[in-house]
Order: structure tokens, then C-alpha cells, then sequence
């Protein structure tokens, strides 16, 4: 009882501690209102575009925290449910083809309304993080993925982790800024496997 | 010096777009010069961005911004008496009082009785459009964004009255209840994540030192140098697209990297952001219409 009882309490201050530092940090705005200025923002996109928008938990949730430090019982809920949503090869194999890889590395095109359907699409990697050191022009909101499989010696297990971090960033960071690649259908499992090859096969530029 | 008065002839607005392109071309050969050339990413990078700012610095010569052409047609489409009411745009209020264009863009967005609404300048002029010229406004928006051949009313009339603040320090102020509520949607819509991508516009601006491929990110979410700049810059001559651009085409951009899907023109949300990005950039000095990449 008394067990049951303090985990209520702790709870609920917990919820309120996040309540008071998010009403420090955010101006107050009802939740519905800013959804209408949403909608109306959006009110001539296609129905199909607009049902894009409709927020998921894990994107509220992120949308509402913005201090990186996330509480933790908060960020394994996201964690645990990013986790469940991967989907691995059905043979296991998670290393496809690193040249098909590094063109989706290097392509920024797909899912913007300027792209034209059936175009080819890329995951855009460059645009966030350092991979073959050959390509000068890369971002860096995201870490150097320089030399990413050789300093993990090739080991299957790290590749089949990085193919799950492709696929749903948030398995490994709650509210990472990455996108849901695979969780989002955005890229396929064999597009997913490329990007994995790309950063695992020993001859991928990303490795030399 | 940014309030100079010029008349150009067409073909010396092709001349001129002309001489930027060829800039753009020397620019990105001298990249690939550049990349070529050095070996470690690592070493020249410091290099590869001290060229880019060079450039920036070689292209804000305010005496050959392509787009001082806007600022020129805008006076001209401010005088013209237009719609079924057959009347100019001179008695349009865009809150200092009809007429009064000096400083009036650096209290923008901002609450009018009149209408009942916050509006962004685009939405006041579109506002005065319909209410004082009686003007059918489809073909205005449709070329809400100008291209080859096409100008924009808008785009022109932006760069026009915007012009008139330059030297001004923005100043918006949230005083009416819809300002207050306009300013704390527009926070939230600039962390609200969603679409294909997950983004919010906070993936990109809400650090500082971040860079998207080469490009530096201005952190838009404090208070600030960075966001000062940024807004203090807008309208401006984007050489890459050949056009003067206004903060809702800006946004409609963002948008659109972001897999959002495309934003309506003149959404009170688009306002909102608007308001929210002006008051952390609350003391920066308008240079308007500027020039960038």
C-alpha cells in the first residue's frame, strides 16, 4: 500500500516538475488553439499530406519537451515503443549494397511537395553527418560517422544496431532529431540495408 | 545608402541577373577548385567556409542588389490606382497610420482593430487590397512568388515598404491578447515536430555551430546575434532562385525541406512563426532589401 501509494506521489510530482519547467520555458498557449492555426495553415495540402502532420505520442511528446534532458521513465516509454516498431530482413541480413548506399547517402531528394512522384528519393545523410572523408560538403547537426564500421571492427551486432538506428533513431535516443526512417516508410528495408552497407561493407569509402 | 532610388530597364535587369549567375558559376568552381586541391576534410574546411563567407561578403553590395528593381516597381504599384474602387494603396494603414511607410515593417506582425486579426505584411496588403482597391485578388496570389517572366505585386510592394524601415531597430510589441496568443503559437509551431521527417524547424535552428551540408544555421530559438541577422535580412535577393524573396515564401521553403506539406499564403500560422522569430530577433537592425546565396 504504502509502496503503491509513493510511487503515486513521486508520479505526480514528477509530472509536476515537468509541468512547472515547461511553463517557465514555453508561452502559454492552449493545445487546441495551436492546432487550429495548424489546420488552417495547412488547409489546402492534399488529405493525404495533411494526415502527415497529425502528430504521433513520440511526436507530441517531443514536440512539448524541448530541453534535450528528457526524463527517464518518459524517454524508455519512447524508447521501449521505437524498439517494438523495427522490422529486421526476414533472412537477417542487414548489410545490402554500400554503392546503392551511398547514392541514398548523397541524395536530399523524396518527400519534399516540390519532388515529382516516382522520382528517386535519398535519406540525405550528408546533409547531417561526415561519412567518406572524400565528401567535403557535409552537416553536422548529426555526429561524424567517419570510419563508422572499421572502428567497430565489422562486429554483426553493431551493424545490426546501426541498421535499427536507421530504422527508428528514437530505439536509441528518445526524441532524436534523426528521422524515423523505416518507422515513417519513408525508405524501404532494402534502402535501410543499403545505408547499412555503407557504413559496415570494409569497401565502402566511409571505411577507407 | 540603402534608401537610393533607381530606374533600370529591363535589359539592364537581365544584365545584372547575368553578372550574378556568372558569380555563382566562379563560386561553385571555385569550391570544386577547392575540394579538389586539398586532400583531409578535416583541414580544409575552416578554408572552405572563409571562402563562402567571402563570397556573402563580395555579393551584400547594396549599389548592384538586383533587388533595389522590386523596390522600384513597389512604389510604382503603391501609387497605382487599381480595383473596382479604382484607388491607390496610398491610404492603406499599416499601422503607424494610412500612408505611413517609415518604420512601419519593423512593428510588423502586429494586431489591427480593423481587422480584427494580427497580420504579417503580405496579409495587410492582401488586407488593403480587397477593403481599399476592391481588388480581385487571384491573380496577385497567384503570383505570390515571382519566376522567370512572372514578377510578383507582392514580392515588389514587400521589398518597397520593408525598405523604408531599413536602418530601423524591429520592435514588435505584444500588447493585445491575440499579439500575446499569435507570439506563443508561433513558439510552438516552431517546435512542433511532424511530417515523413519528423522535423520541427527547431532540428535545424534551435543550435548554435550547426551546419546542413556547408551551410551554416542560424539558432533562431534565443535571443540574439544569430537571429538578429537572420530577420534583419528579410526581404532579400536570393541569387540562387534569381528573385527577391519575402519571409513567406522563407517559410514556405522550410517547409517544404522539412516534408511538410505546402503551407497556404497569408496562414495566420505563417504569422505566428513570423511573430515569434521577430521578437527573439527584438532589437536587430533592418537592412532591407539585402542580398544572399
Amino acid at each position: 500500500m504504502t509502496r503503491k501509494f509513493i510511487a503515486v506521489l513521486s508520479a505526480g510530482v514528477l509530472a509536476a516538475t515537468i509541468g512547472s519547467a515547461l511553463a517557465q520555458q514555453a508561452a502559454k498557449v492552449d493545445p487546441a488553439v495551436v492546432d487550429t492555426y495548424i489546420k488552417g495553415t495547412f488547409s489546402k495540402a492534399p488529405a493525404d499530406w495533411q494526415a502527415r502532420i497529425v502528430p504521433d505520442d513520440t511526436q507530441r511528446i517531443c514536440s512539448d519537451i524541448r530541453d534535450p534532458s528528457i526524463p527517464a521513465d518518459v524517454a524508455k516509454k519512447i524508447m521501449d515503443a521505437a524498439t517494438a516498431s523495427i522490422v529486421y530482413p526476414d533472412d537477417g541480413k542487414v548489410i545490402g549494397d554500400w554503392k546503392k548506399g551511398q547514392q541514398l547517402a548523397q541524395r536530399g531528394t523524396g518527400g519534399q511537395f516540390s519532388d515529382q512522384p516516382g522520382r528517386p528519393i535519398g535519406g540525405n545523410c550528408y546533409a547531417c553527418h561526415q561519412l567518406s572523408p572524400g565528401e567535403v560538403s557535409f552537416g553536422t547537426l548529426g555526429p561524424s560517422l567517419t570510419a563508422y564500421g572499421r572502428n567497430r571492427k565489422y562486429k554483426p551486432e553493431d551493424a545490426k544496431a546501426a541498421y535499427a538506428k536507421i530504422y527508428n533513431a528514437q530505439a536509441v535516443q528518445a526524441c532524436s532529431n534523426m528521422p524515423r526512417f523505416g518507422h515513417n516508410k519513408f525508405l524501404s528495408i532494402e534502402q535501410i540495408k543499403d545505408l547499412t552497407a555503407y557504413l559496415f561493407d570494409p569497401e565502402s569509402p566511409v571505411n577507407k | 545608402m540603402l534608401h537610393r532610388k533607381k530606374t533600370m530597364g529591363w535589359k539592364r535587369e537581365e544584365a545584372v541577373k547575368r553578372k550574378w549567375r556568372s558569380l555563382v558559376g566562379s563560386l561553385a568552381l571555385s569550391a570544386l577548385v577547392l575540394s579538389v586541391a586539398a586532400g583531409n576534410a578535416a583541414a580544409q574546411q575552416p578554408d572552405a567556409e572563409k571562402e563562402i563567407e567571402r563570397y556573402r561578403a563580395m555579393i551584400s553590395d547594396p549599389f548592384s542588389n538586383p533587388a533595389f528593381l522590386n523596390v522600384d516597381r513597389g512604389e510604382i504599384l503603391w501609387k497605382t490606382a487599381r480595383g473596382t474602387k479604382n484607388a491607390s494603396l496610398e491610404q492603406c494603414d499599416l499601422g503607424e497610420g494610412p500612408g505611413k511607410l517609415e518604420g512601419a515593417f519593423a512593428k510588423l506582425p502586429r494586431y489591427f482593430k480593423d481587422a480584427d486579426r494580427v497580420m504579417d505584411l503580405e496579409q495587410r496588403l492582401h488586407w488593403c487590397m480587397q477593403n481599399l482597391q476592391g481588388l480581385d485578388t487571384a491573380d496577385v496570389v497567384k503570383r505570390r512568388f515571382g519566376g522567370p517572366g512572372r514578377t510578383s505585386d507582392m514580392e515588389d510592394l514587400v521589398a518597397f515598404i520593408a525598405n523604408k524601415s531599413s536602418g530601423m531597430k524591429f520592435a514588435v510589441k505584444l500588447e493585445h491578447a491575440k499579439e500575446k496568443e499569435s507570439y506563443a503559437v508561433g513558439e510552438a509551431m516552431f517546435f512542433r515536430r511532424g511530417g515523413q521527417w519528423d522535423f520541427s524547424c527547431a532540428t535545424c535552428h534551435a543550435e548554435d555551430n550547426k551546419r546542413i551540408r556547408l551551410q551554416g544555421l542560424p539558432n533562431l530559438a534565443k535571443p540574439g546575434k544569430q537571429v538578429q541577422d537572420t530577420m534583419g535580412s528579410w526581404p532579400t535577393y536570393r541569387v540562387s532562385q534569381s528573385q527577391l524573396r519575402t519571409m513567406q515564401h522563407r517559410l514556405w521553403d522550410c517547409y517544404r525541406q522539412m516534408r511538410w506539406p505546402q503551407p497556404d499564403y497569408l496562414a495566420d500560422g505563417l504569422t505566428a512563426l513570423t511573430m515569434y522569430l521577430n521578437k527573439n530577433a527584438e532589437g536587430a537592425t533592418i537592412t532591407v532589401p539585402s542580398i544572399k546565396r
